[in-house]
């Protein structure tokens, strides 16, 4: 035998050795990454909610709890649904162009019944909770003020139907979470078809 | 007895006995000798020079106080907030613990500012420290990221909502967004799953590794020596014993000035835990007084102090994605600084005007912006923020083009005194 050392051999056997290593490390590394997913517990308390809007007066907001998110349902008066008409040509997407809704409610009120308005009460700009500002021409929030939601946060605007005015941080329409009517008057937040 | 008690005990000569059993059997002497003993620093060190060994100081703080934190903290939604009152009202001592856990972290960005802002000044991460800056920087985002971490702790609505804003920035990435969100809080919102994990990462993972940083960051240093106020290199001019002339032992000669300048900072931060823990609710937000509540949003949100700078340069912008890149630029430019300098001095007192007119509008713009991040983002702030976002960049994209072509001054080749 030769003392001499086979380089080549030696440095193909040294990275192979080095690349079943790392091919092993990723594949170990898969149970741990995957444990930071929601647990089957999270996705379980995670599931749906039903509402009963029955005896929400017109004007009137309720809140729930889907997520951890408040979820928003507002019964809008025909005085209300009129006003979505004429902040139009501040809007950042007035015609729900982007996909912050289901299909379902992709119309101008953002809803399965004009009056009724499900969303998720948080600002598509950090996640803040916006407040409600019903009053026409509030002083504070600018010229044209019909009504609408405000995000004390980031001084993020919405109308009636939760679309986003131009101008400011939050780059989306609040989100319509899935949701359908099971009758009349109560509404399953957070499923969308009879299977789910 | 032959040799004297005196002699017997003399540091770093060894006359038997345990010591010398230990020695034969650890590389204590060649440890005091490569780091403390043996490692020379120059000696024309100012009181800029106090805020590395001070860094350590708090590190230590850090760690002693929140592990008797953990003893008493239950990391769940539901006993999160009350458990932390009970520390602050049951436990013997507890306030104090807590304070000084609390007042530590903000002093810490407080040091590692004034720490970073030294380096800035004297061209400390220039060749050949460039991996001394870079181990510098990754303590700095690990140091941030474990404040994050730890704030969620207390579950209090700013804990709360703070957490909720940063982590939804993740959201803003294309395609990957919304599911990273749902992977970093392995919930859909930041929930009693989230406070668990954030936990184990503040008390165990990060404390691991920003261990392990400091040491690289010191074993660099060491091996390519301190810069110093002017500049120069001392390993350029070696005495007959090999060590730099203008070089002196770390200890006991840089340990003395650091060990008074410990007194005065321990004297600041005992006059904070004790008189202003809460520092006006800049160390404390008072919101965070209140338990967190998923459906109500406090009326404003700002992080901590030493986030504001950047949350700043992230609002400045009004689009979502955009301003997270920003924010994520204005902390990676930091990185580049070794190669974005191409001035051929070091140190800001030879080099030339604009230069130091840089340093100056960049260090007033990172502390406008800090004031703005604490304020509503209405609009004369936002223009000032964009104003100062401009600035702030500015510093580092014109560098390579002033530090190359600015006149500066002769460099001596020792260093020199100022008083």
């Amino acid at each position: 035998m030769s003392d001499g050392v086979d380089w080549k051999r030696r440095h193909f056997l040294g990275v192979a050795t080095a690349v079943t290593a790392a091919i092993g490390a990723g594949f170990a590394a898969v149970p741990f990454l995957a444990s930071w997913r929601p647990s089957k517990r999270a996705q379980a308390l995670g599931a749906p909610v039903e509402v009963d809007i029955g005896k929400l007066d017109e004007g009137a907001i309720m809140r729930v709890e889907w997520r951890g998110r408040p979820i928003w349902v507002l019964k809008r008066s025909e005085e209300m649904l009129r006003r979505l008409d004429e902040t139009v040509d501040s809007l950042r997407d007035p015609n729900s162009q982007e996909e912050q809704q289901p299909e379902y409610a992709a119309n101008e009120t953002r809803s399965i019944k004009p009056a009724v308005l499900v969303v998720v009460g948080s600002c598509t700009h950090l996640g803040c909770s916006p407040l409600p500002r019903f009053e026409v021409g509030a002083a504070d929030l600018g010229p044209g003020w019909q009504g609408g939601f405000y995000c004390p946060c980031h001084g993020s605007k919405f109308d009636l139907a939760g679309r986003v005015w131009k101008g400011v941080p939050a780059p989306l329409n609040l989100m319509v979470p899935p949701h359908r009517y099971l009758n009349e008057s109560v509404i399953l937040i957070g499923s969308d078809s009879e299977t789910a | 007895m032959s040799i004297s008690q005196q002699e017997k005990f003399t540091v770093g000569k060894p006359r038997g006995g345990l010591g010398e059993w230990f020695r034969k059997r650890f590389p204590w002497d060649a440890m005091m000798a490569d780091h403390v003993i043996g490692y020379y620093a120059p000696k024309n060190f100012n009181w800029w020079y106090v805020y590395g060994s001070i860094a350590m100081l708090v590190l230590v703080n850090q760690i002693v106080t929140g592990i008797f934190l953990t003893m008493s903290y239950k990391p769940s939604a539901a006993e999160a907030f009350a458990s932390v009152e009970y520390i602050m009202r049951d436990v013997d001592w507890g306030w104090l613990i807590r304070y000084m856990h609390s007042t530590g972290a903000s002093l810490f960005f407080v040091v590692i500012y004034l720490h970073m802002f030294r380096g800035l000044m004297y061209g400390s991460y220039r060749k050949p420290r460039e991996l001394v800056w870079l181990f510098g920087m990754l303590i700095y985002m690990c140091l941030a990221a474990e404040a994050f971490f730890g704030y969620l702790l207390p579950w209090g609505q700013m804990s709360y909502w703070g957490a909720t804003v940063i982590v939804s920035l993740f959201g803003a990435i294309p395609w990957i967004g919304d599911t990273l969100v749902e992977w970093v809080r392995g919930d859909y919102f930041i929930s009693d799953i989230t406070l668990n994990r954030f936990f184990a990462l503040h008390v165990i993972a990060l404390p691991l590794v920003l261990l392990g940083l400091v040491v690289a960051h010191i074993l660099a240093l060491h091996e390519v020596g301190s810069n110093n106020p002017d500049g120069v290199e001392i390993k350029d001019h070696p005495g007959p014993d090999g060590h730099p002339q203008d070089g002196l032992p770390f200890h006991p000669y840089h340990t003395m000035k650091d060990v008074p300048a410990w007194v005065v900072f321990l004297a600041v931060f005992a006059a904070i835990v004790f008189y202003a823990p809460e520092m006006g609710g800049y160390f404390l937000e008072h919101a965070n007084f209140e338990p967190a509540d998923p459906l109500k949003t406090p009326e404003h949100i700002a992080p901590v102090w030493y986030f504001t700078p950047f949350y700043a340069i992230l609002r400045a912008v009004p689009d979502k994605l955009g301003g997270v890149i920003l924010m994520g630029a204005s902390m990676f430019l930091l990185f580049l600084l070794p190669w974005l300098d191409r001035s051929p001095v070091k140190s800001i007192r030879y080099k030339g005007w604009i230069s130091k007119l840089a340093l100056g509008i960049f260090a007033i713009s990172f502390i406008v912006l800090g004031y703005l991040g604490t304020q509503p983002a209405t609009g004369v702030y936002t223009n000032l923020a964009r104003v100062f976002t401009i600035l702030y960049f500015a510093f580092f994209l014109l560098m390579p083009f002033y530090s190359k072509f600015e006149k500066t001054k002769p460099v001596p080749a020792r260093v020199t005194f100022h008083g």
